[in-house]
């Protein structure tokens, strides 16, 4: 099963954790707020997700099993 | 008062025809003078069949087999989404848990009044299709949700409840609730949200409200014009349904028809005719339009030089990136100033936002300050390239659709208007400019929630 990332968008307050732990996977726009890649992760990115994950001060960064 | 359609016949074979097509259909009975009482209702419609008599088994074999019907006719949501009824129900009925329906009556669209039009005329039809989609998804309960800015709304459903024997004496409860009025109030999640105690904002998904809804039970909302087609479904079946409208979007639709038009009112299409018969119906174009806003705030806008081909479905429209959403047309009149329009309505639907999605606040913020940039020949160089940049980063990165659809109507009336943005951004303010909106943007008192933390940290 493949997992990928997701943000909850009413949680994230633009921290920007996400992008420095799985920049491959997430770029900030201009205002800080994480722009997400949610093809499924592959290799190591998926422990990088996971760090990333625990990592967001909101939780706001979600690493999944389901489809979009 | 709204106005009605002229019958329509279709050229079918005589053996398939059980019930002639007719309009109207959901509008028939309509009066001035106020709501149709529930003899009246019953002696036009009939009696409302069940959709559930059995036991445990039985009756879920029997609810079935009236989502499978209500399959067949292809019923696609009314609230602006278009989602399939049907696969709505099935999925609330599926879940784990005792299901509860809700009404949708929210109706935070300015240019719309099809919602409440209903209701306040026509409030057993609605009350019959909760009672329906209750037996269906075994619900014990059916919410009425009125927008609390329509008073009389809230009067006729409770009035017609009351007809029925009051609430707590039906089975399923049938039972009215007043919500906020702002413009995502009626957004699925934040109404669930309301409804359960909690404020007036949409909330991240999953768990969708079919799962986990009010006090965490399977939750069907449906639009109340929906579950007025529901009622007339159960009554007549999906063939009767599908003999008027086109193959992908059957049946009538109402739309509330504004601007550059005799008679501004709602009206009762079949869906899929042309924009001509509708304006028609309307008793005709009061001069020349500039282009049309079809679907609502969160829609497009055509051009004035396509709209004599317009046909009003979705298949239809998709070319010119339009949907009949919540059934909203406006027809701008050439005294208005289109990039005026757009500007102001890019404005209020920024400030809109349930302000709890960075991407919608900053986003929507940074639009609607663009466009007025741009009708005031005040814009720096390549804004349009900053306008599109800033769409991108904006659609899709809501919890809810707002940020989507205001973006759509941003980018539709740019394109749309393209001279007249270009002339602005030249130029500056036209003389129409000062003059003002035709679309209403309404200052009433919002009573939306306050976000949490976010806007302290702007």
């Amino acid at each position: 099963m493949s997992r990928r990332v997701r943000v909850n968008p009413i949680t994230c307050e633009a921290h920007g954790m996400c992008a420095e732990l799985l920049p491959e996977r997430i770029k900030l726009d201009e205002w800080g707020y994480p722009i997400v890649d949610g093809a499924p992760l592959e290799g190591e990115q998926v422990d990088h997700a996971v760090r990333a994950a625990r990592a967001c001060p909101t939780f706001a960064l979600l690493v999944n099993n389901e489809r979009r | 008062m709204p106005g009605t359609m002229n019958t329509v016949m279709l050229d079918r074979p005589a053996e398939e025809i059980q019930e002639p097509a007719t309009l109207p259909r959901l509008l028939q009975g309509i009066r001035p003078e106020g709501p149709l009482g529930l003899r009246s209702h019953l002696a036009l419609h009939g009696p409302l069949p069940r959709v559930r008599t059995g036991g445990r088994r039985r009756g879920r074999e029997q609810a079935g087999a009236f989502i499978e019907d209500l399959e067949r006719s292809g019923l696609l949501g009314r609230g602006g989404a278009g989602f399939p009824a049907a696969v709505k129900m099935r999925a609330v009925a599926a879940a784990k848990g005792r299901a509860i329906v809700v009404g949708n009556g929210c109706e935070g669209e300015p240019a719309s009044m099809k919602d409440r039009t209903l209701i306040q005329t026509l409030p057993h039809l609605i009350i019959d299709g909760g009672i329906i989609a209750a037996e269906a998804v075994g619900a014990d309960e059916v919410i009425l949700a009125m927008c609390e800015s329509s008073p009389e709304s809230t009067d006729a459903i409770t009035a017609a409840i009351e007809e029925r024997g009051g609430e707590g004496s039906h089975s399923p409860n049938l039972r009215v609730a007043e919500v906020p009025s702002h413009y995502s109030a009626g957004q699925e999640t934040a109404l669930v949200n309301h409804l359960g105690g909690g404020p007036s904002l949409p909330t991240f998904t999953p768990p969708r409200v079919f799962e986990k809804g009010i006090s965490g039970r399977p939750t069907l909302v449906n639009n109340v014009e929906t579950l007025a087609h529901i009622a007339l479904i159960s009554r007549h079946g999906s063939r009767w349904f599908r003999q008027l409208g086109t193959p992908s979007q059957p049946g009538s639709s109402l739309v509330t028809l504004s601007g550059a038009v005799a008679h501004p009112g709602v009206y009762e299409i079949e869906t899929g005719s042309s924009l001509s018969s509708l304006i028609n119906a309307g008793g005709g174009a009061t001069g020349p339009m500039r282009g049309a806003l079809i679907g609502g705030y969160g829609g497009s806008w055509i051009a004035g030089e396509y709209l004599r081909g317009i046909a009003l479905s979705n298949e239809h429209l998709a070319p010119h990136g339009a949907t009949l959403g919540a059934g909203v047309v406006h027809l701008l009149s050439d005294q208005a100033c289109p990039v005026a329009e757009t500007a102001s309505l890019a404005r209020w639907m920024a400030g809109q936002s349930a302000r709890q999605c960075g991407p919608c606040i900053h986003g929507l913020d940074a639009l609607s300050e663009a466009l007025d940039q741009v009708a005031s020949g005040a814009a720096p160089a390549r804004a349009g390239q900053r306008i599109s940049r800033l769409a991108s980063l904006t659609a899709r990165r809501g919890a809810c659709a707002h940020p989507d659809g205001a973006v759509r109507m941003i980018i539709s009336g740019i394109e749309a208007f393209e001279t007249e943005f270009a002339d602005h951004a030249r130029h500056g303010h036209c003389e129409q400019c000062s003059r003002e909106p035709e679309l209403p943007v309404p200052h009433r008192p919002l009573n939306m929630p306050a976000p949490r933390g976010k806007e302290a940290r702007r």
